[in-house]
């Protein structure tokens, strides 16, 4: 297992391919994406790798993680995430990973935290039907009817599907394409659309549910 | 210029070398060569009609003709950079006042008429057309 790689989604586009076809894509930017940190089996019980994405500024990281930056000799990061790898697949912290990690046509998953939708009704949150817009109803037609039985059971059962906060959640989504991959630029760009909002970080890794394709770099695509 | 607008930039300026965009506006009359692919050969057909809608938004650019056919009318909508159009070329210029013409839909024969432009110097279907000026 390799790690994955932070990215921050910059929006959508479309790719013409010469046959006539066009492909929706999402851009995704990766910016000085390195290692921070090794999770040893010796000394944590596993292994993995910390990777930071881009550069922030040094008022604005706290002192402890001042010194947890200084400690592997990197730039501060503006975003940390840790990926679970194989022991053979560590990487030494400052290591730079580039876009070339992933290659065109390989299925990848992407985490993100969904857009946010604030307090949502039973209709929109859990895809109710509302009751009728007429035949007696007044007031209530989004509402979400019945919630249980009588005197027995006595109670609303636990889950429940009612109202409630909806989206801003970690999505991840499946079986992506790799469309186009630009190690220079540092832009990856994936058919179809990827949780959460313009402008947000996502984690891509390799398809959990499909076989590494041969040829791509293992443990990992270090740029320079 | 962010990243996005510097891609799709780039992938304008590789399009339109390969096939140059017209300058042409709502009440034009275009005729568009699609490539079709018929099993193994490809050919182009044409479509002419009056534009009646452009939607200027980068690579995703479209253009919406209108024509009468066999006494029905027909829409479509192409992508002004798509390479499946081999030629755009402007007929006839219009004069209209508006920039989308959706009420040419409720009209049919003498009111769905359009007047043609007065001509200007270096302009017209003789002339060679300009390319579109890139955002």
């Amino acid at each position: 297992m390799r790690t994955g790689l932070i990215a921050k989604k910059l929006g959508m586009t479309r790719i013409f391919k010469e046959d006539g076809t066009h492909v929706p894509v999402t851009v995704l930017h990766l910016d000085q994406v390195q290692v921070v940190a090794q999770r040893t089996e010796e000394k944590d019980g596993y292994s993995a790798v910390q990777l930071g994405w881009g550069r922030a500024k040094v008022k604005n990281v706290s002192k402890p993680n001042r010194g947890h930056f200084a400690r592997a000799k990197v730039e501060p990061a503006r975003k940390l995430a840790e990926f679970r790898v194989a022991p053979d697949a560590l990487l030494e912290p400052g290591s730079v990973l580039s876009a070339g990690h992933f290659a065109v046509g390989q299925r990848i998953d992407v985490c993100g935290t969904s857009k946010g939708k604030s307090f949502a009704g039973a209709m929109k949150r859990w895809n109710f039907g509302g009751l009728e817009a007429s035949h007696g109803v007044s007031i209530s037609h989004r509402s979400h009817g019945s919630t249980g039985n009588r005197q027995d059971p006595g109670k609303v059962f636990k889950n429940k599907k009612m109202a409630g906060h909806l989206g801003d959640e970690r999505v991840t989504t499946l079986n992506l394409e790799v469309a186009a991959v630009d190690p220079e630029k540092g832009l990856l760009m994936v058919r179809g659309a990827v949780p959460g909002a313009n402008g947000g970080y996502v984690l891509v890794r390799d398809a959990v549910k499909r076989a590494r394709p041969e040829g791509v770099p293992y443990p990992a695509a270090l740029a320079g | 210029m962010n990243i996005i607008q510097a891609y799709e930039a780039e992938q304008i300026a590789r399009l339109t070398s390969a096939r140059p965009v017209p300058a042409f506006q709502a009440g034009d009359t275009v005729r568009v060569a699609v490539r079709v692919v018929e099993g193994e050969r490809t050919r182009t057909q044409a479509f002419e009609g009056v534009c009646i809608a452009r939607s200027n938004k980068g690579l995703n650019s479209n253009f919406t003709l209108r024509k009468i056919s066999y006494g029905e009318g027909v829409e479509r909508v192409f992508p002004l950079y798509s390479p499946t159009i081999a030629e755009i070329a402007v007929v006839r210029r219009g004069h209209v006042r508006r920039a989308k013409l959706y009420y040419l839909r409720g009209r049919s024969g003498k009111s769905a008429r359009i007047a043609e432009k007065a001509r200007t110097a270096g302009e017209g279907p003789g002339a060679e057309p300009s390319p579109v000026p890139t955002e």
